[in-house]
């Protein structure tokens, strides 16, 4: 008896590891993903160990050291490897700890839209009907707009700061959750295991939670990738317009707004968050492109 | 197609609502008065608050409001700007030629450059070419536009003086404008040099605007081109002995083209959206400019009605899109 059961325990573990390391073999063909996800835990690290990696405190102004530039050029210091801003702030520290503000939104953000999206996703897809209907109009309203004019109204409403930020790009990215988990929903509806499970009793919010929904996870992963990576840019851009982050938050679009006005004096100061942006959406976006071709059987390369 | 197009205009009825309510129901989801709201930190008196309330009909009830506010949008009367005293819809029309002349330049630069591109690397899949094409085209869809352009600015505009800093045409040139276009514009006055300015004035902008559709473009161009390579009509076609050429510049390309149209439509909206970021760089006199300074001015009839118009413009591109791919593929046209 429990051998049989340790038997069955046996081969579920395997059967998920088989999974995973299916998942990985997939994933590892695409160097490009391997790469980015190397970059995207390097700052991760970053962020997590901030206070132990960043050589200064990220409002700490030193008095002797305005528009320091970088190391290599003539007037650096090695203090300040990439140099410092306006006010005598360390760069590099500063975007350190900025790497913490874009990956918190990434993650605030993803967690807001893929809950909501998919809830919404879940029922409409499963009950169909004139709800479904009403709903999916009011998601076409939504994605009529440009999403950053959006955004920038409802922050404009709500009055600018992070918080606002991240609530009005989620709001903006949910209705791609939605759509998605309808069209999976409904597909996954006619398959024969819905209906062995319907004949076997299960109950609606378990059919469609535990039976359905992780067959539908596929797509999601992957635009979960993707809206990772559009939330960073989307709260930089606002941070950058002055309706996200408020200075002098370390926040990598609102550092490049702040020395937006140095910009022909001190090419540093404008170029380095950009650079910061870049890598990590670069690398979020390679890892998308892995996954999809890991994950999403009808993308996989023949 | 006459049936075609009268579903797909019926489709829009209930969007066009749902987006006069949203810029409708903008100002009154604020919790609090609105004359307050607009009025901002200023004071008012109690009888000019009164008055104001009657004025913009804040106090009959929601419904009343919305009718009324519909009823005017039906006549063209989108409101009058706080800041400038014009009716809003003129605001608009004025600008928007601006917009459309940068993204339309935007989108020219991005398909001349990305379909090429993205049909050479499916052809040679796999080689050092389509790998450094499909990476730079990841980057273009990763840049942080605003970014870029400051970038940009620095190297061509500071350090190699090449093109101008921001505006659409040198200021020594002056001219009526006709058709809001500079580009046409500056041919028509006939002033020597007008038109080279206004090229000048409007490489840097394309180039930023067009970065992301670029790099958008240039992969979906590729992943089609795939997609119909492998098909049997291709290879009919390298069998009976076409030219490569023809045979991946006609036969393959058309068919590829039909998912790379509608990728071109959904950019729209992405670009507008740029627009907001490009014309405030660039100083753009153009209506994403014109968004960002009324809503920091807190200039409400202006951000409601541009917000529709935007989400009107965006709303019939997709329409035309829609149309162009039934008149390309018939199968749509019939399927529905």
């Amino acid at each position: 008896m429990s051998d049989a059961a340790a038997t069955v325990a046996d081969t579920r573990k395997t059967g998920r590891m088989t999974l995973l390391t299916e998942f990985w073999r997939y994933f590892s063909e695409n160097r490009g993903a391997v790469a980015g996800l190397a970059v995207f835990l390097f700052v991760v690290i970053l962020a997590v160990f901030a206070d132990v990696i960043a050589p200064h405190a990220p409002h700490e102004q030193y008095r002797d050291a305005f528009l320091k530039p970088p190391v290599w050029q003539v007037g650096g210091d090695y203090r300040f490897i990439l140099g410092t801003d306006a006010v005598g702030r360390d760069i590099l520290s500063r975007l350190i700890y900025g790497s913490r503000y874009s990956l918190f939104i990434g993650v605030i953000v993803v967690s807001i839209s893929l809950t909501l999206g998919v809830t919404i996703g879940l029922f409409t897809g499963y009950f169909r009907g004139p709800l479904d209907n009403a709903v999916m109009r009011v998601m076409d309203v939504f994605l009529s707009f440009p999403s950053l004019l959006l955004a920038l109204v409802l922050v404009a409403l709500l009055g600018p700061s992070l918080t606002n930020a991240m609530i009005a790009i989620a709001l903006i990215q949910q209705p791609h959750y939605v759509r998605l988990t309808r069209a999976a929903v409904m597909s996954e509806m006619v398959k024969d295991y819905v209906t062995a499970a319907k004949v076997s009793g299960v109950g609606r919010l378990r059919l469609m939670f535990v039976t359905i929904l992780p067959n539908c996870m596929a797509p999601l992963i992957v635009q979960a990738a993707l809206s990772f990576s559009t939330a960073i840019l989307d709260a930089a851009a606002l941070g950058f317009l002055g309706m996200g982050a408020q200075p002098p938050t370390p926040e990598w679009g609102t550092m490049l707004a702040d020395s937006r006005e140095f910009v022909t004096r001190a090419w540093w100061v404008v170029t380095m968050p950009g650079i910061a942006i870049l890598v990590t959406v670069l690398a979020i976006n390679l890892m998308g492109d892995g996954l999809r071709d890991a994950l999403d059987p009808r993308l996989k390369r023949s | 197609m006459l049936r075609f197009l009268a579903s797909r205009l019926l489709l829009l009825v209930p969007t066009f609502i749902g987006i006069s309510i949203v810029a409708f129901g903008f100002i009154r989801l604020l919790p609090g008065d609105p004359v307050l709201l607009m009025s901002g930190e200023r004071s008012l008196p109690p009888e000019r608050h009164e008055e104001l309330l009657r004025q913009f009909g804040f106090d009959r009830p929601i419904w009343e409001q919305y009718f009324t506010y519909l009823w005017k949008l039906l006549q063209g009367d989108f409101g009058i700007s706080f800041k400038t005293k014009a009716p809003v819809l003129n605001e608009f029309l004025t600008l928007f030629p601006a917009t459309v002349e940068l993204a339309f330049c935007a989108m020219l630069f991005a398909v001349i450059f990305g379909i090429p591109a993205g049909v050479v690397a499916a052809v040679r899949r796999g080689s050092v070419y389509d790998q450094s094409v499909m990476g730079t085209a990841l980057v273009g869809y990763s840049m942080p536009i605003f970014w870029w352009g400051l970038l940009l600015i620095i190297f061509f505009s500071v350090t190699l003086q090449w093109t101008p800093v921001s505006g659409r045409i040198g200021l020594v040139y002056f001219f009526k404008p006709v058709t809001g276009f500079m580009l046409i514009d500056s041919l028509l006055s006939g002033q020597k040099g007008a038109f080279t300015s206004a090229v000048r004035h409007l490489i840097l902008p394309t180039v930023v605007l067009g970065t992301i559709p670029l790099g958008v473009i240039a992969r979906q161009t590729r992943s089609a081109m795939l997609e119909v390579l492998g098909d049997d009509y291709v290879r009919t076609a390298r069998a009976k002995g076409l030219a490569p050429f023809r045979v991946i510049g006609i036969h393959a390309l058309r068919n590829a083209m039909i998912p790379v149209i509608t990728t071109i439509g959904l950019q729209v909206g992405t670009l507008l959206a740029g627009a907001i970021l490009t014309e405030t760089i660039f100083s753009w006199p153009g209506v994403g400019k014109w968004m960002i300074d009324a809503i920091s001015r807190r200039d409400y009839p202006s951000v409601q009605s541009g917000l529709l118009l935007i989400a009107g413009v965006v709303m019939l591109v997709n329409l035309i899109v829609d149309l162009l791919y039934g008149l390309i593929d018939p199968r749509i046209r019939h399927g529905r």
